[in-house]
């Protein structure tokens, strides 16, 4: 199993952390890297051991986009809408992606392939328009373009 | 011994510099090649990415859109046959216009950027680093830091533009037994990338400003909070921080001095209001990013209730500099209220688009046709647009307009953190407001109802214009709206939210009128208002647009002109995009 590891990053983390002065943005971060998402029991673990209220915790992970209550796809495409990409044709590529896989932006596929993410910059301005699959950024995109490497990943 | 550097920032491994080096690293240990091998930060010219540096007898040779095939060529015939590759080399040396890109600029915040490989701390060293930190220590007073760096003219570079020295001086006077510094590099805006090349081009200069600042104010601790959407410029604090530990520039005593200091990473979760000061520290102390009423402010009462100094990375980068070359020499750049120089990520529609540091007082035209070498397919040039979401449109017919805080603020703009956002006549200017305005919308954390709902309602009224059911009246209302909201806003994110509505208003209200009186979008942008048809000429009756059209309102026999039914067609674009004879027309 190769989860196991990190499942026990985030359980010290917990410990390690617990008595720290802020550490609730950390240990969020610490869950949603172990599990992807941030689990239900996790935001319960957390508040026993740091003191928080759930609906607290709760209010924080929905403040900041970066954290997430559903698990997501096996391949997370990020589609950058800054304003570079924005100029240079992002709503091309993003009606190509929604054709192409059928899922709009916070959506996965049904066979949990894919889910797709919007987020404000990559700040790789000069190649836009970028998307992100994973950790690979695709740059200088075109609908064709972008068709040719979603059927890589399929 | 030749010395070859990869520029390995965001940008270049996106556009494939890992391989590239990769490449280098194998056939320089296959052909036992004798050269030195480094990566390096951000060289500015992002448009040529990947690129590849190579230093030989003293000339540099800097190679451009660098590919598997190029680099085996460079490899094999400068690098093993010492024959430069002219045919590669990214600056075309008959083209005059070239020497403009590096003679407008001056560089003092990416002195090092793409000179120095910036997981070497030596590196830094031999260009001067942590002299100045070692100068402060030894022969200057806290009172004569401030000193120097308010006579500098030092400005804030987040945005804001309030003075450094002042800032510095209201923590330093503040009452407090901890106090903290923290460094602002959640950059928020869209469209820019100023503070995570220098994070990853040159760590250390914004590690020695925030040492230097914690010296000025009487702080022991330090905090950079970095956006989690830049791993790399992370990765590069991280390292450089451990480096700083052992060579004894942070921690106990640094450098058997009295002073004591330590830096904290803490890595941000993705909210632009954070980049507001009240907002980052509520996120710091692991909170909602909600701002809070000021005063206080943090200078008096900040993280954890103690003193606390906010400053922004560029900030951080020019204070060594200030310190080693003395602050009237800093002064001397620039105009008369806004000193030194600003860094500018320039993107959008504009040939040379990167990273650029030019002094202030410079013309945004001289910046666009000259630092940047003008328009992408000589289309014209209409519009800039600074300060991201915060800031606004200033037309080409400004051109003049000099880069200075207080002339870009009296056109509706602000300097902001960086972003330069270059636009042609194929951008609708509703639409660029639209977009800044969903951002701003989405973006506000909700604590002021009118940041929160009359942004909403704005936008509504964008939208509304965008599909071509605006009215009139509809421009006094969203007017009105942006006065009320400026208003009645508590932090920074609503106080300059309407900006690039009112500034589109004012410099393009045409724009808007056609939109609503002639239901037509000039720039051929709101798909709403445009018909899509089909060439004749063109057509081969491949019937790929009927199969593809969602609404079957494409009839047409294989080997027949297609033909589209305007009742049926809802104006998705699709047959324009999979037509392979481009003989769809977007009117």
């Amino acid at each position: 199993m190769k989860t196991t590891p990190s499942k026990k990053k985030f359980k010290v983390d917990l410990i390690n952390l617990k008595s720290q002065q802020g550490s609730l943005i950390k240990l969020l971060q610490s869950a949603q890297e172990t599990y992807g998402y941030i689990p239900e029991p996790a935001i319960y673990n957390i508040s026993e051991l740091v003191g928080i209220s759930p609906a607290e915790i709760y209010g924080v992970i929905t403040f900041y986009s970066q954290f997430r209550l559903k698990p997501l796809g096996k391949y997370v495409i990020k589609i950058c809408e800054g304003t570079a990409c924005h100029v240079n044709g992002a709503r091309e590529i993003l009606r190509a992606i929604k054709n192409e896989l059928g899922i709009g932006i916070d959506e996965t596929t049904d066979d949990g392939l894919f889910t797709m993410l919007s987020v404000a910059c990559l700040g790789c301005c000069s190649l836009s328009p970028v998307i992100m699959i994973n950790d690979k950024t695709y740059g200088k995109l075109t609908p064709e373009k972008i068709r040719s490497i979603l059927r890589e990943y399929k | 011994m030749k010395k070859v550097k990869v520029g390995m920032a965001t940008c270049g491994i996106s556009a494939g510099a890992e391989q590239i080096y990769k490449i280098l690293q194998d056939s320089i240990q296959k052909n036992d090649i004798e050269v030195e091998l480094v990566e390096t930060g951000c060289m500015g010219r992002c448009f040529q990415e990947v690129l590849v540096e190579v230093e030989d007898k003293n000339q540099n040779y800097l190679y451009g859109n660098v590919t598997p095939e190029k680099i085996n060529q460079i490899i094999h015939q400068h690098l093993i046959d010492n024959k430069p590759v002219n045919q590669y080399l990214a600056l075309d040396l008959n083209n005059q216009s070239e020497d403009q890109f590096f003679q407008k600029q001056k560089r003092i915040v990416l002195r090092n950027c793409g000179i120095i490989d910036p997981t070497s701390i030596e590196d830094y060293i031999s260009r001067g680093g942590y002299q100045a930190l070692k100068k402060v220590l030894k022969e200057l007073t806290p009172e004569q830091v401030i000193q120097e760096i308010d006579s500098s003219g030092l400005r804030g570079r987040g945005g804001g533009g309030f003075p450094t020295g002042m800032k510095w001086s209201f923590a330093r006077k503040a009452e407090g037994i901890k106090k903290y510094i923290i460094c602002n590099a959640d950059e928020g805006d869209p469209g820019a990338f100023m503070d995570r090349s220098v994070l990853e081009g040159d760590p250390h200069s914004v590690i020695e400003g925030m040492i230097i600042a914690g010296y000025a104010i009487g702080a022991c601790l330090g905090y950079i909070y970095v956006r989690a959407e830049y791993p790399q410029a992370i990765q590069k604090l991280k390292t450089a921080i451990e480096q700083c530990h052992r060579q004894n520039y942070l921690g106990e005593n640094i450098l058997n001095s009295n002073f004591s200091f330590d830096l904290i990473i803490k890595e941000g979760a993705g909210a632009f209001v954070c980049g507001e000061e009240t907002a980052l520290i509520s996120s710091i102390e692991g909170k909602r990013g909600v701002p809070r009423i000021r005063p206080p402010f943090p200078a008096v009462k900040g993280l954890w209730g103690c003193p606390t100094s906010i400053n922004n990375v560029e900030t951080f980068a020019n204070i060594s500099w200030i310190i080693l070359n003395r602050a009237d020499k800093f002064s001397q750049l620039g105009t008369a209220k806004s000193k030194g120089t600003k860094v500018f990520a320039l993107a959008g529609k504009i040939k040379r688009s990167g990273l650029v540091e030019v002094p202030m007082g410079i013309t945004i035209n001289e910046i666009v046709y000259e630092v940047g070498g003008g328009i992408i397919n000589n289309r014209q040039f209409k519009a800039v647009q600074m300060g991201g979401p915060s800031g606004g449109c200033i037309p080409a017919s400004m051109g003049d307009l000099k880069i200075d805080y207080d002339e870009i603020t009296s056109t509706g703009a602000i300097m902001g953190s960086g972003g330069m956002i270059v636009l042609d006549d194929s951008n609708c200017m509703v639409d660029v407001a639209k977009f800044f305005l969903s951002f701003t919308q989405n973006e506000s954390c909700g604590k002021c109802t009118f940041c929160r709902i009359g942004t909403k309602r704005m936008l509504e009224i964008l939208e509304k214009i965008c599909l071509g059911q605006g009215e009139l009246e509809h421009l006094d209302i969203l007017e009105d709206l942006s006065y009320q909201i400026k208003k009645t806003s508590l932090c920074g994110l609503g106080q300059t939210a309407p900006n690039p509505v009112l500034t589109t208003l004012k410099y393009f209200r045409d724009e808007y009128l056609a939109h609503i009186q002639d239901h037509r979008c000039p720039a051929g942008v709101c798909s709403a208002l445009l018909t899509y048809q089909v060439n004749p000429d063109l057509c081969k009756g491949c019937t790929l647009c009927v199969k593809k059209c969602p609404v079957n309102a494409i009839q047409g026999e294989k080997g027949e002109t297609a033909y589209i039914d305007q009742n049926k067609c809802i104006k998705c674009g699709q047959c324009f995009d999979v037509c392979k004879f481009k003989a769809i027309i977007k009117n």
